[in-house]
């Protein structure tokens, strides 16, 4: 059953595609990771799944609710956490965090107390003096300490140490064994491969790709370290490898999945010594979508 | 050892110069210009000695002299002790406040944001930053004192001599430095930015009302504030230097313990201790309006004293009104006489709509705090709460609405306090109060305005304030200049009655009342269809 729905969805500013028709479905109980570079569009879906921009084109719901008019009635059951979390300085974190969790109204002050032990914050301390990281934990806290069905996460542990950061996949994972649903936008591949069930990844306004991490690794390539008896002369008639690195009788290649039975007959030829595969990781399956078109952006 | 604390030195003197030029060029220039232009009016606005003389009649009374200084030139009132009595105490609080925010946006300020780290990490000495910012402001402070101090004598105005321009130069200039040297000092003290300015204001309001209350009641009191010391100087009159040099000698102290305070702590803290805030937000903190009430607690508590003294201190020159007008004729082109109104209620019907316009300064800013928080990209975590936009436009909108008719009140009180104990005849309290609403409709439509301008280009909401200074040059200065009447009414200001003079007219007020909610009802709308700023 999905949860969040967004069809076609197209924004413009001014004569600039923000959005390109983005189809983008969160199932309940799912984490889903929406990855792409800065400006590929990530933060304009979530702000019009927020209410806060207006939509072009297309259609955008949140439990079957319209993401514009209904805003309000969504918002009671969301939570949200921005990359970029701008607090008022004279105002301590603790007030901030009472604050929010007064106006979405239900909220639970053991969970808020256990929270801020969980990531070591301060409450009493104005957010002038926070650092990024802090700030970021200012609006976790208040998030997870909702009773939220959904929760909208753009890039939220850009600031965190790994330390932080861990603490912050438990309370993700705490959340979606409590079948909550997440919406999960971040850089962080590794955090997106731990903890998504789905993956979308947007470039350029377009979703380019979209399904379970398991689904994408099979249309792309896997890796071989070999080490062989005799040197390996060449790849050239088999086709789909993509050479890595090479020292005498060691190599590291990628090979396309289709071709790996080709590759195997031929490898085996020169006497194996050592061979090791591993899954493409998501950090593969993202720079390959990005190297195919260059002006695709940079990571960053 | 001074290689370790003062490596480049010049660079940085020269870089901090560099940032803040034309802030300081424009500080200095208007202050200079002021001074001198005022000097240079003087003989024009009063043509002979008995002119003056009755003008310093008007001048001694407790309420002015709380507001100016002492009256020692008061019994022979030339023209440069006019000007040292009128001009030189707001002239010095000025170069104060210039001199507060310079120094702490170059020191606790950039220290916030990181700068000074960056600086302190290249190979620069431990006190370079501190010294450079000292050194431009001593700079800045010899340059005022120079222009002064050599402007005045020659604009050749009798009584405005050598000696008494250099001394009036020299006292701005170090009423600049001194608290030039308190604002160093408390930047070190406080750990932050807000406190470091919140400190030096207070210090600075609290030396104004130590002299306002000693130059009324006992001189010696006044010797306790820097504000006393530098009147104690008497420019024009006696021309005393001593006070000066006493300063000078404190600033000197003051700045030294700033410096060797730097010197001894570490970047980032401060020597007041940061008391923990709250951990829990209390129960007013609890709700849209409740969080824009408390952004804005400070600037409402200071604009509504502000509007008080506004109408009190023109409550205290409505005594001496016919000595102010009789045989002055920029005056009378300025308020024309009107036969059987009496100068009093034409004088006060102007008084209303200037404080009207004023007080429409504090609702705007209320409103527009808003847009502050939009751009700012604070409404997006609001937003993301089951807040409407209705919700969030309408508390700061309901805020602005009671601030208009709170702040436009509390100057009528201020104007009827103090000019109630002035007049004779005394003041009706219920006529002011009457005389002063019927401006409400008008503040609305700015209201209004600046609610559209909101909803639809949000980036253009500075418009307002230029529509609110347009009102204020054709509805004040409007007769003075001659303006023709089209331009008069294209300022919703220029419809209202302007009661006690004239009559109440009902249809202009509820017009401007249904223009004002038409506007806001659109904006309202129009908010709601925009996008905002994440």
């Amino acid at each position: 059953m999905s949860i969040l729905k967004t069809e076609q969805l197209v924004k413009r500013f001014g004569n600039f595609n923000a959005l390109d028709g983005i189809d983008l479905t969160v199932n309940a109980g799912e984490i889903y990771g929406f990855i792409g570079p800065n400006g590929a569009g990530k933060s304009t879906t979530i702000r019009i799944l927020l209410g806060i921009l207006k939509a072009t084109e297309g259609s955008a719901s949140i439990f079957g609710l319209d993401v514009w008019k209904d805003a309000v009635a969504i918002h009671k059951r969301i939570s949200y956490v921005p990359g970029d979390v701008n607090l008022w300085p004279n105002l301590t974190g603790g007030e901030v965090i009472d604050l929010f969790m007064k106006l979405r109204g239900n909220s639970n002050m053991t969970k808020r107390n256990q929270l801020l032990e969980q990531f070591s914050l301060d409450p009493s301390k104005k957010c002038r003096a926070y650092s990024k990281g802090n700030r970021q934990k200012v609006a976790l806290v208040a998030a997870f300490a909702s009773d939220a069905d959904l929760f909208i996460l753009d890039e939220p542990t850009s600031g965190l140490d790994p330390l932080m950061e861990r603490v912050f996949q438990e309370c993700v994972l705490a959340a979606k064994n409590e079948g909550k649903s997440v919406l999960l936008s971040s850089h962080i591949l590794s955090e997106v491969e731990r903890l998504c069930d789905r993956v979308g990844i947007i470039r350029q306004g377009k979703m380019i790709e979209t399904g379970t991490l398991h689904d994408l690794r099979h249309l792309t390539r896997t890796h071989l370290f070999i080490e062989t008896k005799q040197p390996i002369p060449s790849f050239e008639h088999v086709g789909g490898v993509h050479i890595v690195e090479t020292n005498g009788n060691r190599l590291s290649i990628e090979v396309d999945t289709n071709q790996l039975d080709e590759v195997i007959k031929l490898v085996s030829s020169f006497g194996v010594i050592k061979l090791k595969s591993s899954p493409p990781t998501l950090e593969d399956l993202f720079m390959r979508h990005y190297e195919q078109s260059s002006p695709g952006g940079e990571l960053s | 050892m001074s290689n370790q604390m003062f490596k480049k030195l010049g660079t940085l003197i020269h870089f901090i110069w560099r940032r803040d030029r034309i802030r300081l060029f424009i500080w200095i220039a208007a202050i200079t210009a002021t001074t001198l232009g005022t000097a240079s009016s003087f003989s024009g606005l009063y043509v002979n000695e008995n002119e003056r003389q009755l003008l310093a009649e008007t001048m001694i009374n407790p309420a002015m002299i709380a507001m100016v200084g002492p009256s020692t030139g008061l019994d022979n009132y030339t023209f440069g002790a006019m000007l040292a009595h009128q001009m030189l105490l707001f002239t010095a609080i000025t170069v104060a406040i210039m001199n507060i925010l310079f120094i702490t946006r170059h020191t606790r300020a950039d220290e916030e944001e990181g700068n000074i780290e960056m600086i302190r990490s290249l190979p620069t000495g431990r006190l370079s930053n501190l010294t450079a910012v000292l050194t431009v402001a001593l700079i800045s402070n010899a340059l005022i004192m120079v222009i002064i101090g050599a402007g005045l004598p020659l604009l050749q105005i009798d009584s405005i001599d050598w000696n008494g321009s250099i001394l009036y130069g020299a006292v701005l200039g170090a009423t600049g430095f001194f608290f030039a040297a308190i604002t160093t000092l408390f930047a070190q003290l406080s750990d932050n930015a807000k406190g470091t300015i919140g400190f030096s204001f207070t210090l600075l309001i609290v030396s104004y009302l130590i002299r306002a209350i000693g130059d009324v009641s006992n001189d010696t009191l006044s010797a306790f504030s820097p504000l006393g010391i530098i009147l104690d100087t008497h420019v024009f009159v006696l021309n005393d230097w001593w006070p000066l040099a006493i300063l000078g000698m404190l600033t000197v102290l003051i700045a030294l313990c700033a410096v060797y305070l730097h010197a001894i702590r570490d970047l980032g803290a401060g020597f007041f201790p940061t008391k923990p805030g709250r951990v829990h937000a209390s129960r007013w903190l609890q709700s849209p309006s409740g969080l824009a009430i408390r952004l804005q607690r400070t600037g409402i508590i200071a604009w509504a004293i502000g509007m008080y003294v506004l109408g009190a201190s023109y409550g205290s020159v409505l005594g001496d009104l016919d000595t102010f007008f009789v045989d002055n004729e920029v005056m009378q082109d300025f308020l024309a006489p009107i036969p059987g109104v009496s100068l009093t209620d034409q004088f006060i019907s102007l008084l209303l709509t200037i404080m009207a316009m004023i007080g429409t300064i504090p609702v705007l800013l209320s409103l527009l705090k808003l847009k502050g928080e939009e751009s700012k990209h604070r409404l997006e975590s609001m937003l993301a709460l089951p807040i409407s936009r209705y919700q969030l436009l309408g508390s700061y909108f309901m805020i602005a609405m009671l601030l208009s008719i709170f702040m436009n009140l509390l100057a009528v009180l201020g104007l009827w306090s103090v000019g109630n104990t002035v007049l004779d005849n005394g003041l009706s309290l219920m006529t002011l109060i009457k005389s002063a609403i019927v401006y409400l409709p008008a503040i609305w439509v700015m209201v209004g305005v600046a609610i559209v301008l909101l909803g639809t280009t949000p980036k253009q909401t500075g418009f307002i304030w230029l529509y609110l200074t347009y009102s204020f040059i054709v509805v004040y200065m409007g007769d003075l200049f001659q303006f023709p009447t089209w331009m008069k009414k294209a300022s919703p200001f220029g419809y209202v009655p302007q009661m006690p003079v004239e009559d109440m007219r009902v249809t202009p007020v509820l017009s401007l009342f249904v223009i004002a909610i038409i506007m806001m009802i659109a904006g309202f709308l129009f908010y709601r269809k925009r996008d905002l700023q994440g």
